[in-house]
This record gives structure tokens, C-alpha cells and sequence, in this order.
């Protein structure tokens, strides 16, 4: 583990620059990826990727290089481009960063259960085959498929005030697919993949319940080819974990991010329809909404002690009881709105700078279980599972569908439907949340797939949830 | 050392460092790129990345693994990587069982294709957008730089591809909000034809000062510009021409395939690799072929890689594992674009669509926003910008029985996706005049 930190810092400190600050960001990423499709193994994917990125101040103007060669010359020659780029384009430069304050902080941190090591090769393509097999003999069952992936990452953050930031992480994504047809209808459902991956070890498996479960994927894969549409109208609407957590991502997430208030991704990832102004005043929600940036979960996909600017990390209420407190935003565009916000700032890999991301950002739990969820509603559908997704630029006019629907009447879960979808303005719907899952519903999951940024980004971000309950939301099934 | 010397050496390397039976795929990947992003017509953020990959297939007794990796650049480390992932390879299949879907190609084919026409100054670029741009509000992205792909196999193919380009795209924000897109992209700049595209722009912006006009939900007469037809297409490239989707039934255009279902006789769409920004190979080694996707409306070439090939037994066309198209070409109609508003008569002109998903997929369903330059259109002529608005509907309709007419030019879009590294794809698009667009929200 840190293989590379003593050399690595001892060229740090041999670097030669003009700027009054540069930083070094390292990482190493190695990688495995194993799935079985109808029960044959598919060739393993391996990887291995090291690289740094040097990123300098010079006169208040910022500029970054990414370089594959780590040698002395190497980082050097990055660096002195990196002052190129600072010196050259400072007369358009939007920010003048001279007074920002820089990290100075030593740490490390693990993942849980590093140090333990991970199942074999061979054992895991067995589990997967295992799980293929147990997937029952139907001919309306046309595809399955079930996946492992395994990620290691290090990073290693020096930067001539001092700082030596470390983190090792692993990274593991098990998951679980099942079509059927009918002939002229496919129905998916599916365990994990995106929907799920933590920090960890082996246990991580076990977290996602994928050993044993093909059986179960299957009978549902199987009940929704032979299901009714959704009906559409408004009705009671019940959110599974498995879809709050992309309910909380599209129409929570992203619009606290606080560069896209400040305008930087109007001409791709969008903007806000929360205005910089709003934190301390909008009601975002119902008075049991209350949502946590919280990187202090072990397992959780985007636990870590420092972002990838050097900013200490810790839980923060950014809505407490509806009312919006805080945003998504890191150190540098915290300088740049001057307000609080949290250790976000976060980069996809060595070759892509940090921006605003979201890292664990969750939803408290409440105090009613499953069973009272389901008893408070007359006329309402359960959905559990994202397939679909769209909001606008702004993360106002939302519409979400998922694999899986049942019915709720007076109480009771009655029917399976397929093609579940409901609809909404981010700006109301929380409003119409009536009622929150307690910790026996809370679930930690993520998804390796944010994409955000130019350069274009895709990033690990984790989000936990109980079930929740939204009023007379407007839901529709599919033409199928 | 230039790229392809490394490349070619490493190929070496390999050749000297396998065994009897072995056999290897290795696919390269390089670039050097200038990434500028701008906000308020200032730079946000600058920066570069020089980064390059090699991805190494081992193949033994019909076992086969690969892994990536990352080079240094120093040609003593690099080769000591690819023996160190050869070996890791090696240890690998020994756990893996006969690939009954393994098909390489194992024809010795060669391709090259160097273009080096030199790219301009970044800072005479940032200049150049910096004078247009002085007093509006823009906001957008430049990255530019070489790309280089190669490909070598055991069985003696050797494919090189180098492109030198540039891609700035960008929006110009009305403060009322409301903003319009546009891009210029190639690979020889011209200052003068990059002050004609962003005349355009600013042009267009300036209809968006009128107030927003609201829409109700329902069913509205619409114009799909080029880029809007991009979201519309790119979504159903999303497994929707994959063998392996069509296979398993989980490609959005199964009932065109299955023939129960067709699209309007005006849609034909290729998957046109001649002529093409991208490489003429496949990262499996394949030679990408022309393909007839889409043929009068109806279903026709598949995009087949080589497990598909093997396991469905049809013929691997140089599609990659993924199968999405990467240079897709759809057939012009007759509709002149001096006469799009007058034929539109009342109702939407759109500019641009924005975060396409499935309503429900096996019905090629989709639905999304109006997002960038989205008009309402009264007798043909421009009354007013119109406020984000969802949009939910059939392929079946919008490019079927709603579909009026198409334009005679069409427009060449250049991705403008950096995710992991810049990539090649394009495609070439005309507009289409739809009689009705479903509006939900």
C-alpha cells in the first residue's frame, strides 16, 4: 500500500516552479471485471492505471497538467506546462484565487477491510457461474446474466504547503440481470449493478444479497411479462430505497451543486433551479425531509477523510426539516459564493481536475417501518429498482421509471404492475412527502455512474435511504 | 519516440515474448489534449493531459483474457508493463475455461491513416472567442489535440489511426436565462469561419429576449433541428442496432427488426465509416464495414462484434463489443431550410432536446426536455422562445406515421464527449418535421 509515497514525495519536493502554489495528485487505479451470461464466463477485464495530475497558482490564475510519465522530468515538464497555461491565458482568467486558502492537513485513509484479501479470481468467476446456474429453466427467461466488479484505488495529495493526503480504497460492484419475453413484450429486473456497490471486502456480496437471489430475480422478471401497465393518474406514490436513491440523486443532488448555481456547466450538465440566495430561506421540502452529506458511512461508496482539494470531510445537514441549509459545494466554490458548503471537491481520475460532486448524500431516517408505509396508504403503487431517468437542465421537470410496481389499496399491497413511471417538479415533490421509513428500511447503496464536467467526468457516488412516501404523484405505466 | 514508434515497438515486444500456441491482440490508445472551459465569456478552468493505453488480449486454447494499461512513455518501463501484464495474463487463463464465443480475426490486414494538419494556438483560440464574445454571457468548453488508435495482432494486422482536432462548443446565455448552443469543430480552424458560426448564434439569441411563451400539455406540430434529432438517435443507438440486444431482446428497435413495426419510408440510416472522423478498425481488430441499418423504414444490417458473431452465428462487421453505431449517417429529404418555418406553420420549432430516456423501451418509447433555442412558431413565423417543456412518445410515431418531411442538408455533429478520453464519434443528421409531438409536462 503506498508503494510510490516516499518517492513520489521525494520528487515532489525536488520540483522547480514560479507559482506560490502547486499540489501533486496521484492515482493508481487497478481494476477486474467478471460476469457470467447464461452461464458462460465471459473473458475477464483486468486493468492498471497510474498517472498525476500538477496543478499550479501563479498570480491567482490556476492551471492544471496530467501526465502518464511520473518520472523527476516528468512531473516537472507537467508542471512547467501547468505555469504555461496560467501565465499564458491569465489576462481571460474568471477567478483571481491569490487569497484562497490552501490545505495543509496529513492523513490517511482505508477502506474497511483492506487489508483482508479479496476472494480469489477463480472463486468469484465459481460464485457468479453458481448464481447463473440457479437461474430456472424457462423459455421465456432469454438472457441473464450475473457480474462482479472489483476496483483498488490509491491516491496519494502533496502540495507545497504541506499537505499529504492518502487514501486506499477498494471498491466492489456485485449485480445481477434477468430478461423475459414473451413474445412480443421484455421485462428486466435486476439485483445491484447500478444500483448498488460499497467500500470493502467480501462482505460487500453478501451486503447485496446477490448469493441466493437468482431464483427470486427470475419468478419477478417473469411475474412482470405477465403483469398489467401501471394505471395512470395520481395516486400515493412508495419509494423502495433502490429508487430513492436516484430520487435523491437528479432532483436533490445535482441541483445543490454549487457550481452549477454559479453557472459553470450551463452548457452541459445544466443549471439550477435553486438560486444561491435560497440557502437559509426555501422550504425544499415537507418537514420530515432532512438530507446529510455524509462521508463518515465505512462502506459507503464516497467515504473518505479529505476531497480531493485537501478539505477535511465531515457530516453536514445540507436540508434540515425542509428547510435548505447548505450546498453541495468545495472549497474553491465556497472562495467563489462565500458561503459554507462541504469536502466535495472531487475528481474522477488523475487526468481530470476536481469539481462539485456529490459524495454520500443521504436522506435520515424516520420512524415508520415498511409495514406502516404501506398501512397509511388507500390508493398508491410501490416501485423499487431505477431503468429511467430524464429531468431537465434546471432539476425541476422530472420523470423517473423503474423495473418493478405493486399496488397499494387500503393498506395493503395487492398486484404486480410493469412499466411503472411517475412524474413531478423537483420544486413540489418534495413538499408532498408524507411519510419516512425507519432504519429497518434504510439501505447504504450508490452508483459508480455520475457524469458531470468538461472534460466529461463519471464518478462514484453513494446515497442511503429509507422508503418514503410522496402524495397524490402523478404515475403512468407503458404502451406495451 | 512518436506514438506510433512506441506502439510499433511494443509489438515487438510481444512478438519476442510469446509462447507457441499464444496469440495477442493489442489495441492502442493515446492522446495530448488542451482542455479550456469558459463561464462568462472568461476561462474557468485550463488545463492539459497527455495520456496513453494499451489493451492486451491474450488468447490460449480458446482461452482469452485482456487487460489495460497505462504507459509511461519511457519505452524500458513500458515494455517491462506489457511482459509483467502478459504474465499476469498468462496466470489468468489457467483459471478460465474454452470461450465458446471467442472468434478473433486472424486475417493480416494493414490500414493507416495520418492526419496532421496543425491545430491553432490555444491562446490565439481563447482570444478569438474572448472578441466575439465581449459582452454576452458564454459559456462552453475547447478541447483540442492529437488522438492516435492502433491496433496489431499476432496474426500480422496492424492498423494505425492519427487525428489532429479541435471541438469548442458552446452557449450564449439571453439574462432572461434562456440560451442557444453551437459548435464548431474539424480539424483546420478558420477564424473567419468561426466568426460566421458564432454570428449565427448570436443571431439566434437574440430572439430570445422575447417573453416565454407557456404550453399547455398536448399534442403539437414540430421542427426537430439536426441536433435535436442527435439526442433522438443516440438514444436508440443505445443498444438499439446491437446484435447481441436484438438477440436478447432488449434493443429498443426489436419490433422493427422482427418486422412488426417500421418507421416512416423517408428514414434510412448507415452506419457510414468511410469518409468517417473515426478509425477504420475496431478495437478488436475487426475492418468496420458500411452498414444499411435502416432501410426505407425498415430494419436491416445489425452492428455485430465478434462474440455476437460468434455466438449467434452471424458475420462480426468491426463493430465494437458495445455495438452502438460511431459514425451514423441518416438520409436527407427534400425539405429546404429557407422552408421549415413556413411548412412548420404553428408550432414548435426545437433546437436541441436534452436528457432522453425510455418510457418504456420495448414500445421505443422515449421521453426527455426541450432544452437551448426552443421557439413557439405561429403561421411561420418566430413569436417567442418557450419555457422547458417534457416531451414523452413513440419512435414509431415520431419518425413514423408523424413524420412529414426531412431537410435536404443535413448537419455533420462531431461528439463532443471527453468521458475517459476525446472521442471519435459523429454523426450526420438532417432535420424533420413532425406533425405531432406529444408534450406531458
Amino acid at each position: 500500500m503506498f508503494d510510490l509515497s516516499a518517492q513520489l514525495s521525494q520528487r515532489f519536493a525536488a520540483l522547480q516552479s514560479r507559482a506560490q502554489f502547486y499540489s501533486l495528485r496521484y492515482v493508481r487505479q487497478t481494476s477486474q471485471h467478471l460476469c457470467v451470461r447464461k452461464n458462460v464466463a465471459e473473458p475477464p477485464h483486468l486493468s492498471s492505471d497510474e498517472g498525476a495530475m500538477l496543478t499550479v497558482r501563479l498570480n491567482g490564475v490556476e492551471a492544471y497538467a496530467a501526465t502518464r510519465d511520473l518520472s523527476q522530468r516528468g512531473l516537472q515538464a507537467a508542471l512547467e506546462q501547468a505555469e504555461q497555461h496560467a501565465s499564458r491565458l491569465a489576462p481571460h482568467a474568471l477567478l483571481d484565487l491569490s487569497d484562497q486558502p490552501v490545505a495543509t492537513a496529513r492523513a490517511d485513509y482505508l477502506s474497511p477491510h483492506l487489508n483482508d484479501a479479496f476472494a480469489p479470481l477463480a472463486d468469484c468467476i465459481a460464485l457468479l457461474m453458481s448464481e447463473s446456474n440457479a437461474v430456472p429453466k424457462d423459455e421465456r427467461l432469454v438472457n441473464w446474466q450475473v457480474s462482479l466488479g472489483l476496483e483498488n484505488v490509491e491516491q496519494i495529495y502533496l502540495n507545497n504547503a504541506g499537505a499529504q493526503i492518502r487514501r486506499a480504497q477498494r471498491f466492489v460492484y456485485p449485480g445481477m440481470t434477468v430478461t423475459a419475453f414473451d413474445g412480443s413484450d421484455s421485462q428486466t429486473r435486476s439485483l445491484g449493478r447500478d444500483n448498488f456497490g460499497q467500500q470493502g471486502g467480501a462482505e460487500v456480496i453478501s451486503n447485496c444479497g446477490l448469493v441466493g437471489s437468482a431464483a427470486q430475480v427470475a419468478d419477478q422478471a417473469l411475474q412482470l411479462i405477465m403483469a398489467p401497465n401501471t394505471p395512470n393518474g395520481p395516486r400515493d406514490l412508495l419509494l423502495m430505497p433502490d429508487q430513492m436513491i436516484l430520487q435523491i440523486h437528479e432532483s436533490i443532488g445535482h441541483p445543490l451543486e454549487l457550481d452549477r448555481i454559479l453557472g459553470d456547466e450551463r452548457n452541459y450538465a445544466g443549471t439550477s433551479f435553486v438560486k444561491a440566495s435560497d440557502f437559509g430561506h426555501l422550504q425544499y421540502g415537507s418537514e420530515l425531509l432532512n438530507v446529510t452529506f455524509d462521508p463518515e458511512i465505512p462502506e459507503q461508496l464516497a467515504s473518505y477523510s479529505h476531497d480531493d482539494d485537501g478539505t477535511p470531510a465531515s457530516k453536514q445537514f445540507l436540508i434540515r426539516n425542509g428547510l435548505l441549509e447548505r450546498p453541495l459545494g468545495g472549497a474553491l466554490s465556497q472562495f467563489r459564493a462565500d458561503m459554507p458548503g462541504v469536502a466535495n471537491s472531487r475528481a474522477s481520475n488523475w487526468n481530470r481536475p476536481p469539481i462539485d460532486r456529490m459524495a454520500n448524500l443521504n436522506i435520515e431516517p424516520g420512524d415508520e417501518s415498511l409495514e406502516q408505509l404501506i398501512g397509511g396508504i388507500e390508493h398508491g403503487v410501490l416501485m423499487s429498482t431505477n431503468r429511467s431517468w430524464s429531468i431537465d437542465d434546471a432539476r425541476n421537470k422530472f420523470q423517473f421509471g423503474c423495473e418493478w410496481g405493486q399496488l397499494i389499496e387500503n393498506g395493503e399491497l395487492k398486484g404486480v404492475v410493469k412499466n411503472p413511471n411517475y412524474r413531478a417538479i423537483s420544486a413540489q415533490f418534495w413538499k408532498n412527502l408524507s411519510a419516512v421509513g425507519d432504519a429497518s428500511t434504510f439501505k447504504v447503496l450508490g452508483t459508480p455512474n455520475c457524469g458531470k464536467g468538461e472534460p466529461n467526468q463519471v464518478i462514484r457516488v453513494g446515497h442511503a435511504s429509507p422508503a418514503c412516501v410522496f402524495k397524490q404523484v402523478d404515475v403512468f405505466g407503458g404502451d406495451a | 519516440m512518436s506514438h506510433q514508434q512506441q506502439f510499433q515497438a511494443l509489438v515487438e515486444t510481444l512478438k519476442a515474448a510469446i509462447d507457441g500456441q499464444e496469440r495477442f491482440t493489442l489495441a492502442y490508445n493515446a492522446e495530448e489534449s488542451d482542455f479550456i472551459r469558459f463561464n462568462h465569456a472568461k476561462v474557468r478552468q485550463v488545463g492539459h493531459v497527455q495520456q496513453a493505453s494499451v489493451t492486451l488480449k491474450l488468447i490460449d486454447d480458446e482461452r482469452h483474457a485482456d487487460v489495460q494499461l497505462t504507459l509511461c512513455g519511457e519505452g524500458e518501463v513500458d515494455a517491462q508493463r506489457l511482459i509483467d501484464a502478459l504474465q499476469q495474463l498468462r496466470s489468468t487463463l489457467t483459471l478460465l475455461t474454452k470461450d465458446p464465443y471467442l472468434k478473433p480475426n486472424t486475417e493480416a490486414w494493414q490500414n493507416s491513416n495520418v492526419q496532421d494538419v496543425p491545430l491553432p494556438d490555444s491562446q490565439h483560440v481563447v482570444e478569438q472567442i474572448a472578441r466575439l464574445a465581449q459582452g454576452l454571457d458564454l459559456v462552453g468548453f475547447y478541447a483540442a489535440g492529437p488522438l492516435y488508435r492502433g491496433f496489431a495482432s499476432s496474426w500480422g494486422a496492424l492498423g494505425w489511426h492519427q487525428a489532429n482536432s479541435f471541438n469548442f462548443d458552446w452557449s450564449l446565455f439571453h439574462e432572461n436565462g434562456q440560451a442557444v448552443k453551437a459548435n464548431y469543430a474539424g480539424h483546420e480552424w478558420s477564424d473567419a469561419a468561426f466568426a460566421q458560426r458564432f454570428a449565427l448564434a448570436r443571431e439566434q439569441l437574440e430572439f430570445l429576449g422575447k417573453p416565454l411563451k407557456t404550453l399547455a400539455p398536448g399534442q403539437y406540430r414540430a421542427y426537430l433541428a439536426p441536433a435535436a434529432m442527435d439526442e433522438i438517435i443516440g438514444m436508440l443507438s443505445w443498444g438499439g442496432f446491437s446484435a447481441q440486444s436484438l438477440a436478447t431482446k432488449t434493443s429498443p428497435l426489436q419490433r422493427l427488426y422482427s418486422g412488426d413495426a417500421q418507421l416512416s419510408p423517408l428514414v434510412s440510416i448507415d452506419e457510414q465509416v468511410s469518409g468517417s472522423l473515426s478509425p477504420a478498425f475496431s478495437g478488436e481488430g475487426y475492418p468496420r464495414k458500411d452498414l444499411a441499418l435502416i432501410m426505407n423504414g425498415q430494419g436491416r444490417e445489425q452492428l455485430v462484434g465478434s462474440a455476437s458473431a460468434a455466438e449467434y452465428g452471424l458475420q462480426a462487421n468491426g463493430a465494437e463489443p458495445w455495438e452502438s453505431p460511431s459514425s451514423l449517417s441518416m438520409a436527407a429529404g427534400s425539405l429546404a431550410l429557407e422552408q421549415i418555418l413556413q411548412k412548420l406553420g404553428t408550432g414548435l420549432y426545437i433546437g436541441n432536446l436534452w436528457y432522453l430516456n425510455y418510457s418504456d423501451q420495448s414500445a421505443a418509447r422515449l421521453t426527455g426536455m426541450t432544452r437551448f433555442a426552443t421557439f413557439w412558431v405561429e403561421d411561420g413565423k418566430i413569436q417567442a422562445p418557450v419555457s422547458t417543456m417534457r416531451f414523452d412518445d413513440s419512435v414509431y410515431s415520431l419518425l413514423g406515421s408523424a413524420l412529414e418531411e426531412l431537410t435536404a442538408d443535413r448537419e455533420l455533429i462531431l461528439s463532443t464527449n471527453t468521458y475517459s478520453q476525446r472521442q471519435t464519434a459523429s454523426s450526420h443528421l438532417p432535420g424533420a418535421l413532425i406533425s405531432k409531438l406529444t408534450l406531458t409536462l
